[in-house]
């Protein structure tokens, strides 16, 4: 294949990607009539001002419930990618690293854990939830998603292969106890993995939506895209939630995209991880 | 790296370092790092797998018409109703069709895409992995949301297009679908593939080209072979995905009319919950569960049998 049709494919499939991201951006910055009546992939002669116009009633609107939103969305995925990343990395480290009895059983079982597919966990877990009458609370969409069997075994991959057991050895020997040793020498070792744990499942909580669907009711819970769909599905009864839609999915996929930019370095070599097998 | 400098050591995992006396001490540590995670994988796999199994099994009997309801033992009734469900089939038929043509053409987008990264021949490296990656962080629902819009022929900046091409009518709805799913996950199959291109050592590109190969072989010999692993791990995923199909369908429904409420098995599932019949959907669940399952099992027997030969 020659250079130049070599750089059409990858030129052509560039516009395929980032035309609809683009349009996102044109759109963001018009009124709801502007949408239909201009330019759909350009801007207004007052494009900066109608977009800080659309930034404001997005925020503003329905009590600024926008707001709330985002951060039940950084908390649900924050939160939760943190927590479950150090939870499974503690597990395949151990997974890897120790050898005791039921070990293979135990991976076996966290393998057969990724097959299964998460929306089919959902239904059960409301009508759990709903004994213990934990539907409509965060802990509902908190708890769940702690749990990465794909985490485990990114963990234990990335650790066999890159904490040598002569390094535990001599930890040993300087009388640093087990746990000591991970926090402080293997998780440094398995630095990318860890951060290519974290935005995967940072991305999995992020993008969940049969859980929050079917958990809650309560609008003020709503991870930010359960939100946008809610207002998505009325804009046939209220007209004026387009552009807000528009505007506030602009605004949703930002964190995830200046998360990917910041932390590139670490998750594009711990990527490799998942693929070799 | 070192995984990805010695993809062939990564599967097997080295035994651990070896003990003369098994020492109290790892045993508790070794207990204290699983019990987090095993206790949470319990209650929120293990048990709500055993839950659905159970309610599956269950039926709701009234005294009368009135009555109040009990749950009693009923056996497969609800399996029964599951396989007489012409709906439920009518989807899973549906996203078999859509897995079946979506996977080959997303993966073969992200092969060739990771390829091209990999050769000499392009130029902006960095540009391409990032532009194709972006979609990957809009979230399935923001995605049909941004995508609904561009369909919609009165909205749409392609007016020449969607004006005479529905979109979001009858089967093309479907195709609207996958181009969706395509657009979101291309770019992080390439990556995944990519990744693995890059663990393979550049020593035996150089023995291929003394030996006289071209780019176009030592591609096609070398290294698609090679990546094998790691395209059937995004094969696995993408079947698991396609058979969970949720959000898109879902949210495109205020955009089109052709989408019913049993449009993908979990929209069934969904639907069926929220009657509510929490039996018939439990069962639906397993069914989609086990599905999911032996389908991403065999592919992976099925394919190592063939990387092994």
């Amino acid at each position: 294949m020659s250079r130049s049709a070599a750089m059409l494919i990858m030129g052509v499939f560039t516009l395929y990607f980032l035309t609809p991201i683009w349009w996102l951006l044109t759109t963001s910055t018009k009124t709801g009539g502007e949408i239909t009546s201009t330019a759909p992939l350009w801007f207004t002669a007052d494009s900066l001002g109608t977009f800080f116009g659309n930034l404001g009633r997005l925020f503003t609107y329905g009590d600024g419930l926008f707001g709330r939103w985002l951060l039940n969305s950084a908390l649900y995925a924050g939160v939760g990618a943190l927590i479950g990343t150090i939870i499974a990395a503690m597990c395949g480290y151990a997974l890897a690293k120790y050898e005791f009895r039921g070990r293979e059983a135990i991976f076996n079982i966290v393998l057969s854990g990724v097959l299964v597919p998460a929306t089919a966990l959902a239904l059960p877990l409301f009508l759990i939830f709903s004994r213990v009458e934990l539907t409509n609370t965060m802990w509902a969409v908190f708890l769940p998603s702690l749990v990465s069997p794909f985490g485990v075994y990114l963990a234990r991959i990335y650790a066999a292969a890159s904490v040598p057991g002569e390094l535990l050895e001599a930890a040993r020997l300087d009388g640093s106890g087990e746990i000591r040793t991970f926090f402080t020498v293997s998780t440094r070792l398995m630095a990318p993995a860890l951060v290519t744990i974290f935005l995967f499942q940072f991305v999995a909580i992020w993008n969940n939506f049969f859980l929050p669907l079917i958990m809650l009711r309560d609008q003020a819970l709503f991870p930010v895209t359960l939100g946008l769909y809610a207002w998505n599905s009325q804009i046939s009864q209220i007209p004026e939630l387009r552009s807000l839609v528009i505007v506030g999915a602009l605004v949703s996929i930002l964190p995830l995209i200046i998360a990917f930019l910041a932390l590139q370095r670490f998750w594009s070599s711990g990527l490799g991880a998942g693929g070799v097998k | 790296m070192t995984v990805i400098s010695t993809p062939a050591e990564a599967p097997k995992v080295p035994a651990a370092p070896r003990k003369n006396r098994s020492s109290g001490a790892q045993r508790r540590a070794v207990a204290l790092f699983i019990a987090p995670f095993g206790l949470l994988f319990l209650a929120f796999y293990a048990i709500p797998i055993i839950y659905a199994i159970v309610q599956s099994l269950l039926t709701v009997e009234r005294e009368g018409t009135f009555g109040k309801p009990r749950q009693v033992f009923g056996g497969f009734v609800q399996y029964e109703q599951v396989f007489q469900n012409t709906a439920f089939w009518e989807s899973v038929g549906r996203v078999l069709l859509f897995g079946v043509v979506q996977v080959p053409i997303m993966l073969g987008l992200a092969l060739l895409f990771a390829l091209l990264l990999d050769s000499p021949l392009l130029k902006g490296k960095k540009f391409f992995r990032l532009a194709f990656f972006a979609p990957y962080a809009v979230p399935g629902v923001i995605a049909a949301i941004m995508w609904g819009f561009l369909y919609s022929p009165s909205l749409s900046p392609f007016g020449a297009v969607t004006s005479n091409i529905d979109f979001l009518s009858g089967n093309l709805v479907l195709w609207a679908i996958a181009n969706i799913v395509t657009w979101v996950y291309v770019g992080y199959n390439m990556l995944i593939i990519y990744s693995s291109l890059l663990a393979i050592p550049t020593e035996i590109y150089e023995a291929a080209r003394l030996d006289g190969a071209s780019n176009l072989q030592i591609a096609w010999r070398i290294k698609i072979p090679l990546v094998i692993p790691a395209i059937i791990l995004t094969a696995v995923f993408s079947i698991i995905g396609t058979l969970q199909l949720l959000a898109e369908p879902q949210t495109l429904r205020s955009f089109s009319s052709a989408i019913n409420s049993t449009f993908t098995p979990n929209l069934a599932v969904y639907t069926t919950a929220s009657v509510p019949n929490y039996n018939l959907a439990a069962a639906f669940s397993v069914v989609l569960a086990l599905a999911t399952f032996i389908l991403s099992f065999i592919f992976l027997k099925s394919t190592q049998r063939k990387v092994s030969q």
